[in-house]
């Protein structure tokens, strides 16, 4: 089973939750994996402390020329959405930080000029972290553009028999998509202000049209929050779990505990979250094997 | 020798376009038969991304000799270095006034992108 918890605004307490979750059904005797797949800022790693034991770059396929049988026809520069070619008489160019990777140009040359080569666009670390928890994250290169081949390799790392906690980067565009693609489950971890509504309310609507089965995580609640609790009524969206807000969870956060550890009072919490989890868990075998 | 100027306007005397990729258009003027003749960008205007690559790919296959525009950005300037096309930087405030300071020589070619791709 493969669980995203993901947020749209940043600083929401996805990865609170996400590593949270999965030390707790760790200690539950469950097989547990968490996967970063924020590879722009990867920071499970601080809670998780993992001995990571293989680390494999990540790459990309970027077209090479071979400017001897390139006849300078124009045919990949046409093909091409990213703009990533010129064409000058006798000399084509790539722009390997324009390219997708997505090997159009390569099977339309005529002259079989083009090749695939490859570019390294960051790494894929994996390992043992605290608890029995299995880790893996990718880490993107610095002014690298594009994080979703990342994204992809890192959950290509997920493992079959493990409960797979995906911590998702923030924001609603590509690599959340690519984030939640295959996941069973979205939490959308939020918090009571008109910021985290407001994002709260575009991560819904996109998880929802890729039809995704969403639940809701809400953070640091300081008192009602009115408008956050009619949405979450209107839209029929299951709240697993409400997290007070208190200073001392920023504290243990800031050196980089484990919240259920460093507070065992938020346990319940998290105990909350996992049943949802494991419920729905039963449920899918159940379909599975009538 | 064929100058490609940056413009938003249609004749010598529109405004110079401070942008290169994303200019409104190219006016390519002829220093022999004092002729030119205009090239739309507007597919380049509208571009995601690379669209200084593409637009001077387009300016190359006019076979202009050099391009005046305000700025010019490292993937185009790389696109134009290897055509051999000289780029000159430029505030004129018109298509005219800036060939007139290249044909007096009073602009010198740049020898690297001036800006920052996305300026």
């Amino acid at each position: 089973m493969k669980i995203a918890i993901a947020s749209g605004k940043g600083g929401t307490g996805k990865t609170t939750v996400a590593v949270n979750l999965a030390w707790y059904l760790a200690d539950r005797s469950r097989k547990v994996q968490y996967i970063d797949c924020d590879v722009e800022e990867p920071n499970g790693h601080f809670f998780l402390s993992p001995y990571l034991n293989e680390k494999a770059d990540a790459c990309v396929m970027v077209p090479v020329v071979d400017q001897q049988k390139c006849s300078s026809c124009g045919e990949c520069v046409k093909k091409c959405q990213f703009n990533a070619i010129a064409r000058l008489p006798g000399n084509t160019l790539i722009f390997p930080e324009l390219c997708h990777g997505c090997g159009l140009c390569v099977l339309v040359c005529p002259n079989k000029a083009l090749s695939e080569g490859e570019r390294t666009i960051g790494y894929v670390e994996t390992g043992m972290g605290w608890g029995g928890v299995q880790f893996a994250h990718g880490v993107l290169n610095v002014g690298e553009p594009m994080p979703n081949p990342l994204i992809r390799q890192v959950k290509h790392r997920g493992l079959e028999d493990h409960v797979c906690i995906i911590d998702a980067p923030p924001g609603t565009s590509c690599p959340f998509v690519e984030t939640i693609s295959d996941a069973d489950l979205v939490i959308l971890v939020t918090e009571p202000t008109p910021f985290g509504l407001h994002d709260l309310k575009i991560s819904v609507d996109v998880a929802l049209a890729r039809g995704k089965q969403i639940c809701v995580v809400v953070n640091r609640e300081n008192g009602p929050f009115t408008p956050l609790n009619e949405y979450l009524a209107v839209n029929k969206l299951k709240v697993l779990a409400r997290l007070p807000e208190d200073r001392r969870v920023a504290e243990a956060y800031s050196t980089g505990e484990i919240l259920v550890q460093a507070m065992p009072e938020y346990a319940v919490h998290f105990e909350a979250i996992a049943d949802a989890v494991i419920g729905m868990m039963n449920n899918c075998s159940r379909e599975v094997r009538p | 020798m064929k100058i490609a100027v940056t413009t938003s306007g249609l004749n010598l005397a529109a405004p110079l376009d401070s942008r290169f990729g994303r200019a409104a258009r190219f006016l390519v003027y002829d220093t022999d038969s004092k002729d030119f003749m205009i090239i739309d960008n507007n597919q380049n205007l509208n571009a995601a991304q690379g669209a200084g690559i593409q637009a001077a790919q387009n300016v190359a296959a006019t076979g202009a000799n050099a391009v005046i525009s305000g700025h010019c950005g490292p993937k185009a300037f790389r696109v134009l270095q290897a055509a051999g096309i000289a780029v000159y930087n430029c505030e004129a405030a018109t298509v005219k006034e800036a060939i007139d300071l290249l044909e007096a020589g009073k602009i010198q070619p740049a020898s690297d992108a001036d800006v920052e791709g996305h300026w």
